[in-house]
């Protein structure tokens, strides 16, 4: 009976065997790693180590790392040893990242969740730590919703909402490149709240909009839009396009001419981007979360020199501050309330001021109440094409106060409920 | 040996582990929404099986119907009323009429281009999720809904609120579901399948509408594995569009295969199989890709019949 | 408007050039072996990285004529380890194997070359456009289409010229009795199978001049090479070039009018030709795999 017509009939014996191979794969497995030593305080790290994200969601776990040693050797939480628990959630499959999350929660009880580089890994796998009542410090999605309509009362932000960073860069461009401008712009929710809050400053200025064009995410060809832009005779072209859109249209920009004739800008801009282009195309204005060459903020150069030394000689980017910073939010916290009680955190950090060796940036950065969303310094200034040093990827002209260029708290559509 | 019997006594064991599992998975490294993962995996690489290992149909684009029924609950329950089983069955009778649409251009093909043209359709669907925005969340994935209870009348049931209420809604469903596709496999229709799988040509000399029972099969089998992508949804809080891209529909195939594609309890296996060992893997090393397909590769190349396959062979011997 | 809409169609004919470049080995390999390979866009990264790391030492032109030989070669490889094992099995086995395949590819190119996306950089005189009119035409995007045609056209001198090409169309057509001929058959699908990889690879170079270079590059590429394939009709190579300019154009054209749309739009022409013309639009009658 190998393989007769109806192949339901399966002996006994063979089921037993299949059974107990199962059980065999599974417990053969050094799947006791579950007995994590229980005195240790766990932070759990979902975030993508795989697929287009990786280089971004491993960014933000050296930062982590580099927490959590400095934690540890500053006596931990609470007197206890910190220990960073990360898990890949991939790039593109939500369902995974919230996987992980349960699985980070569920077994190995962390009292901390951090991530997601992914938007809508972080607005999922926040739906999972506001049920099971953990404190989650999003690291790095920028998507409106997470500190703005899916706020929750567990989940705090690091990095900006999109109104943040078009406030901040859209004064210089309009006083100092043009009042036309015209928008390349993603075709989802993160590229429309940007370019609404570019039309938002345009308005307020009395500036003209020239045009947009959508373009699909994960467009590989940019050159209908490029063409519509060039046809439309602005003083600048908006690229608010980001991760791998950002390098493909941005260098098919190049090729067609487009920074000769307009003056390239746009909002949100990573080293990792800038890094990833080829010379010529490392152009433009542009407003970044956090740059390392600051050389009058103290603290900053120590970070630096110890991410060079965990990062093959790499400098940091803003992805290793946001780890960096998340991290250290969990123990600043619990150490300065004396537990590790979600609910009496989460209230404590609302308001809460980073101390400048974490915070490094020049002024007062903090959480702010109501929305969760952390108040950094913005970086306004310009893409360099070589600098004196390789890594000198960006000219800072200005810092903008976070604080200056977000939206009240009653615009963002937030309304945090606390768990009874 | 009574073969009756021993198929008893296989069902019965099955059950018992899977009603015990959440139980159990802790003592082996797992959790209990782990548990809930694998059966929902499970009833989709079951679904699959229908078409693929009953009927003999290859189906590359099955992730396409899951991703429906995703949707189909997410947007019933966000946009159109708050009840969970009518989110249940908008997903299901959605991608029933999608797949009854799809189905009737493609029963002609054939193998390959079977597959080739069930990934295409697939993407389409994909592709609308990942770009109505407005509608979908686009990339973003469906957000803002939740798990509803159940309201039974006299009384409610928070099937979202505990992770073990949720595995065994999820069983129920799964059980009630694995239970049609068996009676269809043991009535004249999935007798007449097989014979279709094992000769076609010999079937349609016998005057049978070969098209027609192939179309009925992909039709129960997309349904089946919709109300697996409802239940997905309903497990993750969320949809999003991955749920339909062509990756997922291979994860399907491969834990059909795995398990063993002539067996009916073999995606089952499969399923429990590749979600553990992806969880496992996927926590120890950032190269868990590299072992996944590596897997992919022994699989094919030494275990083309599967668990099951494998160990009725030594049985045999 | 019709400016624009000509710029379209003539854009859409360039990026179905590269389409076509990527179905055509594709669609090779498929012919004559039966098989589907899912690992195709892992070839493609493959073929670019190669010439990333040799750009220092040969120069773009060097790297050009080299990366895809490189690719080629580990494509025969490949074949001979692996994909041999599964011809007349069942095609199930074969997109299961090439499915894993394109696992491992991704994750070894990250391994070696790293996650972050790699400056991959041209010449300058390609790098920009060849007039300020016709700013749209710029060197880069002429230069692909001048060489998908020279490729192209050598691709089928060779299949209708040389011994092996005629060959390989035979076997497309009638395996067993090009078998019974006296012709090796393992060697002739050893050598189809890299000269479609060969392709893979110097559509990757191509694709790094344009786009960000990472592990996923040529994931977002293969689909529409199948449907370019399904377009023009199984077992038909002019089908596959018909059909890839065409999706090429189709996708270029609703990118003006509905971007969103743009990708959709080609699986919905699929969907069309399906209903209108089953075997495809230059597919041969009855054929089967």
């Amino acid at each position: 009976m190998t393989d007769g017509p109806f192949s339901m009939k399966i002996n006994r014996r063979s089921v037993l065997k299949a059974a107990a191979a199962v059980g065999v794969a599974q417990v053969a497995a050094p799947f006791v790693i579950s007995a994590r030593a229980a005195d240790k305080v766990k932070i759990g790290l979902d975030d993508p180590f795989t697929g287009t994200y990786a280089e971004l969601g491993k960014n933000e776990k050296i930062g982590c790392e580099l927490a959590v040693e400095e934690i540890n050797k500053k006596g931990g939480i609470l007197g206890r040893e910190v220990e960073l628990l990360s898990e890949d959630s991939t790039s593109t499959n939500t369902g995974t990242a919230v996987q992980k999350a349960h699985k980070l929660i569920d077994r190995d009880k962390v009292d901390f969740l951090l991530g997601n580089v992914n938007s809508a890994m972080a607005l999922a796998t926040g739906e999972v730590s506001a049920q099971a009542k953990v404190l989650h410090i999003v690291t790095g999605g920028h998507t409106d919703a997470v500190t703005g309509t899916d706020c929750h009362w567990n989940v705090f932000r690091v990095c900006n909402t999109t109104r943040m960073e078009t406030n901040s860069v859209s004064q210089i461009l309009f006083n100092e490149f043009g009042k036309k401008w015209y928008f390349i712009t993603p075709d989802y929710a993160f590229g429309h709240t940007l370019q609404q809050g570019f039309e938002a400053s345009l308005k307020k200025f009395g500036g003209t909009e020239a045009g947009a064009s959508l373009t699909p995410l994960g467009t590989t060809d940019f050159s209908s839009y490029l063409i519509k832009a060039q046809a439309a005779n602005p003083d600048v072209i908006i690229f608010l396009t980001a991760g791998q859109d950002a390098v493909n249209s941005l260098k098919q920009a190049v090729q067609f001419g487009l920074d000769k004739k307009f003056h390239i800008a746009g909002a949100q801009q990573e080293l990792e981007v800038l890094e990833g282009l080829p010379e010529n195309a490392r152009i433009g204005t542009w407003v970044f979360e956090w740059y390392w060459n600051q050389p009058n903020v103290p603290h900053v150069k120590e970070f630096v020199a110890a991410i060079r030394k965990k990062n093959n000689g790499k400098v940091p980017t803003a992805r290793h501050w946001f780890g960096y910073v998340s991290t250290w939010t969990c123990a600043l916290i619990a150490n300065q309330e004396k537990t590790l009680d979600a609910v009496k955190l989460a209230k404590a950090l609302e308001g809460f001021t980073l101390p400048p060796e974490i915070a490094l940036m020049p002024d007062k950065v903090a959480y702010r109440a109501g929305d969760h969303q952390l108040m950094p310094d913005l970086y306004v200034g310009h893409a360099v094409s070589k600098g004196a040093v390789p890594e000198d990827l960006f000219h800072v002209d200005k810092i903008v106060k976070g604080t200056d260029a977000a939206l009240p708290v009653s615009e963002t559509g937030c309304k945090v409920t606390w768990p009874a | 040996m009574n073969s009756t019997l021993n198929r008893q006594i296989a069902n019965a064991l099955i059950w018992a582990l899977l009603l015990t599992m959440p139980y159990w998975i802790g003592f082996v490294g797992g959790y209990t929404s782990l548990a809930s993962r694998v059966v929902v995996l499970a009833l989709a690489a079951m679904s699959l099986n229908f078409l693929l290992g009953f009927t003999g149909v290859l189906s590359f684009g099955h992730a396409a119907y899951f991703g429906i029924g995703a949707y189909g609950v997410g947007m019933t329950i966000k946009y159109l009323a708050p009840s969970t089983p009518l989110g249940i069955l908008v997903g299901m009778g959605v991608a029933a009429a999608a797949a009854a649409i799809i189905g009737t251009l493609i029963v002609r093909l054939r193998s390959v281009y079977f597959a080739m043209v069930t990934i295409a359709f697939g993407q389409v669907f994909y592709f609308i999720a990942y770009r109505w925005n407005a509608v979908t969340g686009g990339d973003d994935g469906l957000s803002g809904w939740r798990t509803l209870p159940l309201d039974f009348g006299i009384g409610k049931l928070d099937i979202a609120g505990q992770p073990l209420t949720f595995y065994y809604f999820v069983l129920a469903l799964f059980a009630v579901a694995v239970g049609i596709m068996a009676l269809l496999l043991r009535s004249p229709f999935g007798r007449t399948l097989l014979a279709i799988r094992e000769n076609e040509r010999r079937a349609r000399f016998l005057g049978i509408p070969v098209e027609q029972h192939i179309w009925m099969s992909w039709l129960i089998s997309c349904v089946f594995v919709s109300l697996a992508g409802t239940l997905y949804a309903l497990l993750n809080n969320f949809a999003d569009p991955h749920d339909l891209r062509w990756d997922q529909s291979g994860d399907f195939v491969i834990m059909a295969v795995l398990g063993g594609m002539r067996s009916f309890w073999g995606p089952l296996i499969g399923a429990a199989i590749f979600v553990v060992l992806q969880d496992y893997i996927s926590s120890q090393t950032e190269n868990w890709m590299s072992f996944i397909g590596l897997f992919f590769v022994l699989i094919v190349l030494f275990f083309p019949r599967g668990v099951v396959g494998l160990l009725r062979r030594k049985a045999a011997s | 408007m019709t400016q624009l809409i000509l710029f379209n169609v003539f854009n859409g004919l360039i990026i179905g050039a590269f389409y076509a470049l990527m179905a055509l080995g594709l669609s090779m390999i498929l012919n004559l072996s039966g098989v589907i390979n899912f690992a195709h866009g892992g070839f493609l990264a493959i073929g670019a990285y190669l010439a990333y790391s040799l750009t220092p030492y040969i120069g773009f032109w060097g790297a050009l004529a080299v990366a895809p030989i490189l690719t080629a070669i580990i494509g025969l490889l490949v074949e001979r380890v692996l994909i041999r094992r599964l011809y007349g099995r069942d095609p199930l086995y074969s997109l299961l194997l090439t499915f894993g395949l394109a696992f491992m590819i991704e994750d070894g190119t990250r391994y070696l070359w790293g996650p972050e996306t790699l400056p991959f950089t041209i010449p300058d005189w390609l790098a920009s456009p060849l007039s300020s009119d016709f700013f749209f035409l710029t060197g880069y995007r002429v230069f692909m289409v001048v060489l998908v045609l020279v490729t192209v056209g050598a691709l089928f001198l060779v299949l209708n010229r040389t011994r092996l090409g005629i060959r390989i169309r035979a076997g497309s057509d009638d395996l067993e009795t090009v078998s019974v001929l006296g012709v090796n058959v393992r060697i002739l699908r050893n050598l189809n199978f890299g000269l479609g990889i060969y392709l893979a690879g110097l559509a990757g170079v191509l694709a790094a001049g344009m786009l960000g270079l990472q592990p996923t590059i040529g994931n977002e590429l293969i689909m529409p090479s199948f449907v370019a394939i399904i377009v023009g009709g199984l077992g038909s190579l002019p089908g596959t070039l018909l059909g890839g300019l065409l999706i090429g154009v189709a996708s270029g054209v609703t990118a003006v009018f509905f971007p969103s749309a743009s990708e959709a739009v080609i699986y919905v022409m699929m969907g069309l030709v399906l209903l209108i013309r089953p075997r495809g639009l230059l597919g041969e009658e009855g054929r089967v795999l």
